[in-house]
């Protein structure tokens, strides 16, 4: 029976409950001891893998599970063991070790106040070397600011990458850039930008350039879980679908956005692979310190681009072991037990022990290793302070911050490079002399 | 030489462009077989195939951001937001990426696009689809902006831009797609025809960016405008009683802006009006009127005054009280005759 009421709507409030607004909390901040049970971990070697040519939509597992290859005793195990020989094991695992010691020597500059600015990649190394050795030399990268293990892998010289964190006199980019925001055209590595996943739809574009123009080469891009939020991200996804652009979407979920836990990008309700299955787009979801597991997923996803079925999404699950960067404390934020507990394990230790259990390596070799590229690294530290220090002032010429803006001055630039040059002037400075710019080499 | 419309010029432009070099490349919303809701972009796909002319998804942030990652592939894209009221969700990848990716790089990268849009009132668009936001990107480092007020000058234009290696925001009048407007929105309106800047060359031929165009000279006073108002100025001088012999300069290109022809012109004159459809604070024209007293204060006869539209969003029923027409302009004029 109808109550009675008069025709309209509801009154406001009438007999409903109480609304209540959800704001995700992480499950450890400070001084709480590290919890890790919302993330299910599955043995490794459990999950198939599909043809490279399987249809999108009779994948849609794939995101709700995790490619693992190597197990806990070291070994590779399952479908997705791609096999790799004991040289390019070898090869990736010192990449990853160069990657750890110019991390901790860079880091150390900046607390030493040679530089402005460091971002370190620790823990997560193997997400950007694997899939570059996944990758071809040809292919092209938009990376975020953690994917320096790409220029290591891709053998880029470590004294043009200091030489740009330390905006010296021969840093390419004319110490523009806050360090970090690399740009190698010559290593495919495209202009980090600083701005949240603007590269991913520029990828998604250069993607559907190269397969406009009937060429071979496919592109991949990086960002970081919290990146996801953004609009740019959605775009990219939706174009990369529409087009089925040649093209490997990565999300590195290092589960923490400076202070902000996964939760606040959406990791209660989903996971982040889970967002290509909205788009139609192959979803893979790889524990991302297992190089193996990296290396085999970004192999599959090539390989399916390079034969126009399409993009890929991979999610890598990993943690950030360090800060964000060299401006914020960790520890004011979570749990300093948290890089201890991470379920994961150190992406080095696991190759390291695979190595190990193959018979391939040891430790006295790994010692070996680890005191030659840290030799390498101060090698090459030195060579570039050589060219100057952000530390010790200015290392460009001032005309330089005008040169660029556009291929031509306008006049207006150049009125105010005039007046620029009038104010050193009337300050009794002198200009800084141009060093003749030094050819890096890979 | 052909009577073109401006559209009919722009697809003219964009027609000679992508035969000459084929790494240009037209995309966006609609633009594709069905050739523009303008029909600026029509017949291109089936003249160049679907991988050079495309439909978009309805994503300015991303029409922008796959347009730059197209650029640094080695393309040349020129892409259309069908409305300039709709650029803003791509106002990120136009300010913070293509506008810096030269510099960023040290050249590694540049982001070679030219964005198409119509903008503009005059149509009875509404807010959504009126607005003038050139202001927004004059006042970024690294955009070049440019809006033509002809048929000639729109393919003239639009062929440099398209070949400039720097980003470049091409606002087109939508007012004028179809014929020159004079500002009486009561009057019938006008086609191309006939007009002497509707005779178009049916080639190739470029209007370097930077430089204005003098459309009439005079010796009372200097008037800077340009896209929809160089018409609607130019008849308000014709039809004002006792109106003053004006200076009138069509900028046609906002960044880089010919700063020579207008420090001439007022020099001469003494008296400097702006004029532009845009809303008023912030707009182009507070620069404009900066660099004018800057550079010419010592000849100014009388205080740079602006006719703009007003600080309110682009009214729709009341378009014609918002618009900055021959009344507005006339009223300025003799005010600025009479200081």
């Amino acid at each position: 029976m109808e109550t009675t009421r008069e025709a309209g709507p509801a009154t406001y409030g009438a007999n409903h409950p109480r609304l209540a607004l959800h704001v995700p909390q992480p499950p450890a901040r400070p001084g709480e001891p590290a919890d890790f049970s919302g993330i299910p971990i599955p043995p490794a070697g459990v999950v198939d893998r599909p043809p490279t040519d399987a249809a999108a939509d009779t994948l849609r597992d794939l995101p709700y599970t995790l490619i693992r290859v190597l197990d806990d005793k070291g070994e590779a195990v399952g479908a997705w063991n791609p096999g790799l020989s004991e040289e390019v094991l070898r090869a990736m695992l010192r990449a990853m070790v160069l990657t750890r010691a110019f991390d901790d020597r860079m880091f150390r500059a900046q607390r030493q106040g040679k530089t402005s600015f460091y971002m370190k990649s620790l823990g997560e190394e193997a997400v950007s070397i694997a899939a570059a050795f996944a990758l071809d030399d040809a292919d092209m990268l938009f990376p975020s600011y953690r994917q320096q293990g790409l220029l290591i892998a891709r053998n880029w010289d470590l004294v043009d990458m200091m030489n740009q964190i330390f905006s010296n006199r021969a840093d390419r980019m004319k110490g523009r850039q806050l360090p970090i925001m690399y740009s190698v055209k010559k290593a495919g590595f495209f202009s980090i930008s600083g701005n949240l996943a603007t590269q991913y739809p520029q990828a998604v574009g250069w993607a559907m350039a190269s397969a406009a123009r009937g060429d071979t080469r496919i592109a991949a891009s990086w960002l970081g879980e919290g990146s996801t939020a953004e609009g740019d991200f959605h775009s990219a996804c939706t174009f990369a679908s529409v087009y089925r652009a040649p093209v490997i979407l990565n999300v590195v979920n290092n589960q923490w956005a400076i202070s902000s836990f996964s939760g606040f990008a959406g990791a209660e309700a989903t996971t982040f692979a889970a967002r290509g299955l909205g788009y139609g787009m192959a979803s893979l979801r790889v524990d991302g310190n297992d190089a193996l597991a990296v290396y085999a997923a970004t192999r599959w996803a090539a390989e399916r681009a390079r034969t126009n079925m399409g993009p890929t999404l991979i999610e890598h699950v990993t943690y950030r072991a360090e800060g964000h960067s060299t401006s914020d404390d960790p520890g004011a934020y979570r749990s300093s037990a948290e890089a201890k507990a991470w379920p994961l394990g150190c992406p080095v230790a696991r190759l390291k022990d695979h190595l190990i259990a193959l018979g391939a390596w040891d430790e006295e070799r790994h010692t070996a290793m680890e005191q030659e590229v840290m030799a390498q690294v101060r090698k090459a530290q030195k060579e570039a302070e050589a060219h100057g220090i952000l530390g010790h002032g200015l290392n460009q010429p001032l005309d330089t911050m005008f040169e660029g803006v556009f291929d031509h001055m306008p006049w207006h630039l150049a009125e105010q490079e005039a007046q620029m040059l009038a104010e050193w002037q009337a300050a009794g400075l002198p200009d800084i002399v141009a060093e003749t710019p030094r050819e890096p080499g890979a | 030489m052909t009577d073109m419309t401006m559209i009919q010029a722009i697809n003219s432009a964009l027609d000679v462009m992508m035969t000459r070099d084929d790494t240009i490349t037209v995309m966006g919303e609609d633009v594709g077989y069905f050739g523009g809701v303008f029909r600026a972009t029509a017949g291109l796909q089936d003249k160049y195939g679907t991988s050079r002319v495309f439909d978009t998804p309805i994503s300015e942030c991303g029409i922008i951001g796959v347009a730059i990652g197209m650029g640094a592939y080695g393309l040349r894209p020129v892409p259309e937001i069908q409305f300039a009221d709709y650029i803003y969700p791509a106002l990120d990848q136009l300010v913070s990426e293509a506008a810096r990716l030269r510099y960023r790089s040290a050249g590694e990268f540049t982001a070679p696009i030219t964005v198409r849009s119509p903008f503009g009132g005059g149509i009875f668009g509404g807010q959504t689809h009126s607005q003038s936001p050139e202001g927004i990107f004059t006042h970024c480092s690294g955009l070049k902006t440019v809006i033509p007020s002809t048929p000639y000058d729109a393919k003239g234009l639009l062929i440099a831009a398209i070949e400039d290696n720097d980003p470049v925001l091409f606002f087109e009048p939508k007012r004028l797609y179809n014929g020159p407007f004079h500002g009486h929105y009561d009057r019938p309106a006008k086609g191309w025809a006939g007009h002497a800047d509707a005779d178009v060359p049916e080639g190739y031929y470029r209007i370097d960016l930077g430089k204005a165009r003098v459309v009439r000279e005079g010796a009372d006073l200097t008037i800077l405008t340009y896209g929809t108002m160089v018409h609607v100025v130019a008849t308000t001088l014709d039809e004002m009683d006792g109106a003053p012999q004006a200076d009138l300069i069509d900028l046609r290109s906002l960044i880089p802006l010919d700063i020579e022809t207008i420090e001439a012109s007022v020099k001469k004159t003494g008296r400097c009006l702006i004029v532009h459809e845009a809303t008023r604070t912030s707009g182009f024209g507070a620069e404009l009127a900066a660099l004018v007293q800057e550079r010419c204060f010592g000849h100014l006869e009388a205080p740079v005054l602006r006719v703009t539209g007003f600080d309110t969003p682009y009214p729709h029923a009341l378009e014609w009280a918002y618009f900055p027409g021959p009344v507005r302009i006339s009223q300025a004029l003799r005010q600025i005759m009479k200081d």
